[in-house]
């Protein structure tokens, strides 16, 4: 006998890479393990307004960008009469209107949909700013130092460093802290004090989203460097880490807006929140990738939703070869039940089983007629195939006129096989006699209906067209039950006697 | 509880199907020889050069054109059935025993017409009967006139001997009576009755209809262990030399007693089913372990071998 190392083998390679290329599918491309599930967008939109005076005009405003927890999905401007670009400074990227002349009150509008996206990748890499040293004069040194002094003592690195600043400055009891706040907001202030005590730090202007607010203003916050690594700190309440809802606006140390042949600026942001599928999300935040252009979500829409169907049928396939090797259910034609239970589909179960039993069942009484003109095999087969189709349409015709447009959805059944079936059943009935003809085509309704309930699942629908790693498992799950030399369970029942006696 | 424990099965060597089909018909029966048996004209042929005695060819039908013919063939013939060369599990065998002006009498009385053979001909030279629906021939073979000493344990059909030959050694027997319920058919699905033979001797051991066991023929009443097969030591070795014959190690072999010529070889089976079991009340497995654990099989002769079946499953 051959050995079976390589045949249990090559399962096992299936099975990894079936399972390699879904567990990929998931952890890259972030697509979920199961259906439904929704994204938050946030559209948010930011609207500069000045006073021009007739001059050239250029404004130049700081924008997002992906950053962790959000992927920028797609960015608009709104802004008649001005030139429009987008450029990069300082590992952030702004958008700079410009016009010749301009006159009055001026509205830009800039509007961006950022994905909420924990595996979002940053487009750049948080680089620390440079340390820059202030020189204060007394009494603000000594009240510094001694902050400062007390800070170190209670902190292990410069995180923990921060807090601690945060803390001693947030005290209403401390004078140091009053004295020191003077003239300075506070977040400038621990920055200050944190360049003095070499540890690179800034201040970030961030946004709080809110779903359906008008009018925000960004607020500040402080990042704190260790290395490439940084952390957030919120100034007012000195919490660490950036909150759940919390955008940054700007990323890098410059304004918010440069403007030049303008007064009286100011920049106010709305925001509203949508919730929209993850697939669609998915598609947007994935649209320019190249990688993902190995799956078909890539193929046209029309292609894709034959691919939805294509993809089922080794669920249902998988169901076949289960009822019949495991549970050993005897099936009229090996791969029909598929075929009924794709029809199903189409149809709905109740309609589709309705459908089934109807055309069957007029198709055996014609086709006991025909048994008796003693005709060739394909000649009768070929008279069978047209009967069907008349019997569909007919149905189809009456179902309508009584209203009932379920009725209409006969016409999916796949027309050949329902013929063979007939043909088959027939033939079953007058050798066999009526009672076989239950067994083998009650056997094949109810392989259908199980494939049916199996490929119509939610859950499987929604694997099988995400995950193509998902076939090669099925696969594997296929040859090890063709290898499967154990019981069938009926014949558990059959043989029962046998075991019983004596 | 409704199923048997699997254990309890497998302790008794009952065989499975997806055992037989992956174990036994998988590994011992080449593929290349499953249309020797499949074609029930090939194998009379092999069967005809091996000297192995079969029921008399009537006739072929092999093409359309040929069909009216059918009442020509079998007019001299009182008894014949018509079957598809490529038939499988007893599929399309239309069996007449007597014909009179111009009807042709079934088994159980039924009257046929010549239009009725026909339509039946022309059904296997479609391939309705055969496997996957290829075209086939149909096989016009005389009937066998059946030993009276089964008077009464077969209802209006020829009794059969199923013996399963694995790797040329008669492992296990059984007899097929066709009821009513089977429409003189000796397949046990349709409800013939299956009676476990000893190999050794011949004699009936018990019986089963539909998987269940009973002991008298439910058509007959005759008692069913009274059962004893004439001429058993030339069925062995019709059996046993099927296996050189065919080069099939894993056979269903079908025999028939006809009352002049003895022993006949029916057809070749090289997927045999597994109610044989049932009807011996014992599993296959311990019978064929023995024997393919069994050394320098391949030199041992049909006499040899029969001895040792006889020697070692005894029941």
């Amino acid at each position: 006998m051959v050995s079976r190392k390589p045949f249990y083998i090559l399962i096992a390679l299936l099975l990894l890479a079936g399972l390699a290329l879904m567990l990929y599918r998931h952890f890259s491309f972030d697509v979920p393990w199961t259906p439904g599930q929704k994204r938050p967008i946030w559209s948010i939109e930011a609207k500069v307004e000045f006073k021009a005076h007739g001059d050239p005009v250029m404004a130049s405003l700081a924008i997002p960008s992906t950053q962790p927890g959000f992927t920028l999905l797609q960015q608009t401007t709104a802004s008649p009469g001005y030139g429009l670009t987008f450029v990069e400074k300082d590992g952030s990227g702004r958008a700079e209107w410009s016009a010749r002349t301009a006159t009055g009150r001026q509205e830009l509008y800039y509007k961006v949909d950022m994905l909420a996206d924990p595996n979002a990748k940053p487009t750049w890499l948080a680089t620390p700013p440079s340390i820059d040293k202030q020189v204060e004069k007394e009494p603000f040194i000594t009240a510094a130092e001694q902050l400062m002094t007390q800070a170190h003592q209670r902190s292990s690195d410069s995180y923990t460093l921060t807090r601690e600043l945060l803390k001693e400055l947030n005290d209403p009891e401390s004078q140091n802290a009053l004295l020191l706040q003077q003239g300075k907001s506070k977040a400038d202030l621990i920055v200050e004090l944190l360049n003095n005590a070499d540890i690179p730090a800034r201040v970030v202007k961030a946004l709080n989203l809110e779903d359906g607010r008008r009018r925000q203003e960004l607020v500040n916050y402080i990042q704190v460097f260790e290395g490439d690594k940084y952390q957030l700190f919120n100034p007012t309440n000195g919490q660490q880490g950036q909150p759940k809802n919390l955008m940054l606006w700007e990323q890098s140390t410059g304004s918010l807006l440069d403007l030049v042949g303008g007064t009286a600026s100011q920049v106010t942001f709305s925001m509203i929140r949508q919730n929209i599928p993850i697939n669609r999300a998915l598609e947007a935040k994935f649209k320019d990738t190249e990688l993902m252009n190995f799956s078909i979500h890539t193929l046209p829409i029309e292609e894709q939703s034959l691919f939805k169907g294509i993809l089922l049928i080794p669920i249902g396939v998988l169901v076949v070869v289960f009822l019949r090797v495991i549970i050993g259910l005897r099936t009229s034609g090996t791969f029909m039940p598929v075929l009924i239970a794709l029809a199903f589909i189409q149809t709905s179960l109740l309609t589709g089983l309705l459908g089934f039993l109807l055309i069957v069942g007029v198709g055996l009484i014609i086709r006991s007629y025909l048994s008796k003109l003693n005709l060739l095999l394909v000649a009768r087969i070929s008279a069978v195939i047209i009967m069907v189709i008349l019997i569909i349409a007919l149905f189809s015709v009456l179902a309508y006129k009584i209203g009932l447009t379920e009725g209409m959805k006969i016409t999916f059944f796949p027309m050949i096989i329902l013929s063979w079936t007939i043909e088959r059943m027939s033939i079953l009935w007058e050798e066999d006699g009526p009672r076989e003809v239950v067994v083998q085509g009650g056997g094949s309704l109810l392989v259908a209906v199980f494939a049916y309930l199996a490929m119509n699942n939610e859950l499987i629908r929604h694997l099988t067209f995400n995950f193509i790693g998902l076939q090669l498992v099925i696969m594997a799950l296929v040859l090890l039950l063709g290898n499967y030399t154990g019981y069938r369970l009926l014949e558990l029942k059959r043989f029962k006697p046998m075991v019983e006696e004596r | 509880m409704w199923f048997a424990k699997p254990e309890k099965l497998h302790a008794k060597g009952i065989m499975g199907m997806n055992h037989r089909n992956i174990s036994y018909i998988g590994r011992y029966n080449p593929r290349t020889l499953f249309p020797l048996v499949d074609d029930k004209l090939k194998t009379k042929q092999l069967a005809l050069n091996a000297k192995v005695t079969t029921p008399e060819l009537i006739g072929v039908i092999s093409h359309q054109y040929e069909v009216k013919g059918v009442v020509d063939i079998v007019k001299d013939s009182p008894g014949f059935c018509i079957k598809p060369a490529k038939g499988s599990g007893g599929k399309g065998i239309l069996v007449i025993l007597r014909h009179q002006d111009g009807f042709y009498y079934k088994p159980n009385g039924q009257g046929e017409t010549p239009e009725d053979l026909e339509r039946h001909v022309s059904n296997i030279l479609a391939g309705l009967f055969s496997l996957g629906g290829k075209p086939d021939v149909a096989v016009i073979e005389a009937l066998i006139n059946f030993d009276d000493v089964f008077e009464g344990y077969s209802y209006e059909g020829v009794p059969d001997t199923r013996v399963i030959v694995f790797k040329g050694f008669p492992v296990m027997a059984m007899m097929r009576l066709s009821t009513a319920a089977s429409d003189g058919k000796a397949n046990l699905h349709q409800g013939a009755v299956g009676v476990g033979i000893d190999i050794a001797t011949g004699h009936a051991l018990r019986a089963v209809q539909y998987d269940t066991p009973l002991t008298t023929h439910p058509d007959t009443n005759k008692p069913l262990d009274s059962l004893k097969i004439p001429h058993w030591e030339t069925l062995l070795h019709l059996s046993a030399s099927c296996y050189e014959m065919s080069g099939l190690g894993y056979l269903g072999t079908d025999m028939v007693l006809d009352q002049k010529k003895g022993p006949m070889l029916l057809e070749l089976n090289a997927r045999p089913g597994l109610a044989i079991q049932i009807a011996n009340g014992r599993g296959l497995l311990p019978r064929l372990r023995q024997i393919e654990g069994l050394r320098g099989h391949e030199q041992m002769g049909i006499e040899e071998r029969i001895l040792y079946v006889k020697k070692h499953f005894r029941s």
